[in-house]
């Protein structure tokens, strides 16, 4: 595993909550790992804090899987 | 159209000096202070380095980690609390209507430690606002009856009503009346308060309204003594379940007590001095007398609101004197914020809970760390000073002013078959 992909995991494990066999790639925030709106914008906020980048409201839309989330900070570092 | 009658039939408490209605009863009984100084901060600046603080509350026994964090600990109380007396009041959650079950609560701020934390962090960046999205739900004074209705599915009226300290005393004539009207059968009433923070400590610095006694912060909350010199600020919660009569005999109900009346007023003079003579206490008092039918000597004890300022003492027990005349020397007069500290908007709550208990164990808890007499106090008062007194009480009353002058007073009698 890369480490941004290690780093967004203990994020999103952390913030939601859940066991860590649980974040896998295809997981989806609010399908797979229970969180709400409010939960998905603290998350986006997280790794714009943890990764120093600004992602703008029409990109967060798009990041609703855990691997959408790491290949965006990927690209965007 | 004939008002309904209203029972308390659960209770449930979170304070300083007890984590639970029997911790909680035992302590008030046995004169324990809930004060020490302060950990959850570094109050080494602070010209008061002391505080009631709930003693060994871990969030993680209640919640877990991911709906701890989205709660403020005046939230976290108010579930805490709210769940015994909801258990303790043996309502099966899978029968009652909880269309017609309501929760109405009491907070005097809310979540200040939120706000704090989230201005620091805003005011710490580079202007750019980067609030957390849970700031202004984990925040607000209402979201304490609003995640109690969402634990249980109570869909009846949900509210919070704030008159600072005077809240949750607010928040329980409102459910009595909302009971009395018939518009529910079981309301969770309460309140529940978390400030001992940099700001709530702070901030009350500021008003020069707290105790400094730092070398001897147990024995800082001294109500009715002639050498108190400010409150102690406490937290934590008390829960009630408030029943119509008909609905909890129904069901078998234990019953506490009969919530008999409240009364409201204001003291229309100052934002924080209370009225040095007690008008609006006077009228609180008589208004509440009035609402539940009863004459003054009726009353068997008060709590008060008594928190160990050098006013408003002095000004509560006048306007008793004025009420009462001759009766309020055979009146058992007391303060718990002398054990528990000053819950704020709980402060209505946990008092009420002490002055039910005392009807239901013929005790009522002294008022402790009295050494000296105040000259401008009636000493033919029993203050139930230091030590809990034996005493058959069928009526209390509880007393709660808030800074606005806000005046709240409630009363509670044996139960009258």
């Amino acid at each position: 595993m890369s480490d941004i992909a290690s780093r967004v995991k203990a994020i999103i494990v952390d913030k939601l909550g859940v066991d860590e066999n649980e974040v896998v790639n295809e997981a989806s925030f609010t399908n797979d790992l229970g969180a709400d709106s409010l939960d998905t914008v603290e998350l986006i906020m997280e790794f714009e804090k943890e990764f120093d980048i600004q992602i703008p409201d029409d990109q967060a839309e798009n990041i609703a899987t855990v691997g959408q989330a790491v290949s965006y900070i990927e690209n965007a570092k | 159209m004939e008002l309904k009658r209203v029972v308390v039939t659960g209770l449930g408490a979170l304070t300083p000096i007890g984590n639970n209605i029997e911790e909680y009863w035992e302590a008030l009984v046995a004169g324990k202070s809930g004060c020490a100084p302060i950990t959850y901060f570094d109050a080494e600046k602070f010209k008061t380095k002391f505080a009631c603080e709930l003693k060994n509350f871990n969030a993680l026994d209640f919640f877990d980690r991911k709906e701890a964090r989205k709660l403020d600990r005046f939230a976290q109380y108010a579930i805490v609390a709210s769940d015994e007396a909801i258990k303790d009041s043996g309502i099966d959650l899978d029968v009652v209507d909880k269309n017609r079950v309501g929760v109405i609560w009491g907070a005097g701020i809310g979540g200040l430690e939120t706000f704090q934390d989230e201005v620091i962090n805003f005011s710490e960046g580079d202007g750019t606002p980067r609030f957390n999205p849970f700031f202004i739900p984990k925040m607000i004074a209402d979201i304490a009856p609003g995640n109690i209705s969402i634990r249980h599915g109570f869909m009846g009226a949900n509210y919070t009503t704030v008159s600072a300290c005077a809240s949750a005393a607010n928040a329980m004539f409102d459910a009595l009346n909302n009971i009395r009207l018939g518009y529910s059968d079981v309301i969770i009433s309460g309140g529940s308060e978390a400030a001992v923070t940099k700001a709530g400590m702070g901030g009350f610095n500021a008003m020069h309204a707290l105790s400094t006694r730092n070398e001897s912060p147990e024995t800082a909350s001294r109500p009715f003594d002639a050498t108190r010199d400010g409150f102690v600020l406490g937290e934590g919660a008390g829960a009630l379940v408030l029943e119509e009569y008909e609905h909890a005999k129904a069901r078998g109900a234990k019953i506490y007590a009969e919530f008999i009346g409240g009364g409201l007023s204001s003291d229309a003079y100052h934002m924080t001095a209370p009225h040095p003579e007690g008008t609006g206490v006077v009228a609180v008092m008589q208004n509440c007398l009035q609402n539940a039918g009863l004459k003054p000597e009726d009353i068997d004890a008060i709590n008060t609101h008594g928190t160990s300022t050098p006013l408003g003492d002095v000004a509560e027990l006048k306007a008793i004197g004025k009420v009462f005349g001759d009766h309020a020397k055979n009146i058992n007069i007391n303060s718990t914020k002398s054990m528990t500290g000053h819950l704020l908007g709980a402060a209505g709550a946990v008092e009420a809970i002490s002055a039910i208990l005392s009807m239901q164990h013929g005790i009522v808890p002294p008022t402790i760390n009295h050494e000296h007499f105040d000259e401008n106090i009636d000493s033919e008062l029993n203050l139930t000073l230091n030590k809990a007194q034996k005493r058959d009480v069928n009526v209390v009353m509880s007393n709660t002013f808030g800074f606005g002058g806000h005046n709240a007073c409630v009363v509670f009698k044996k139960l009258d078959e």
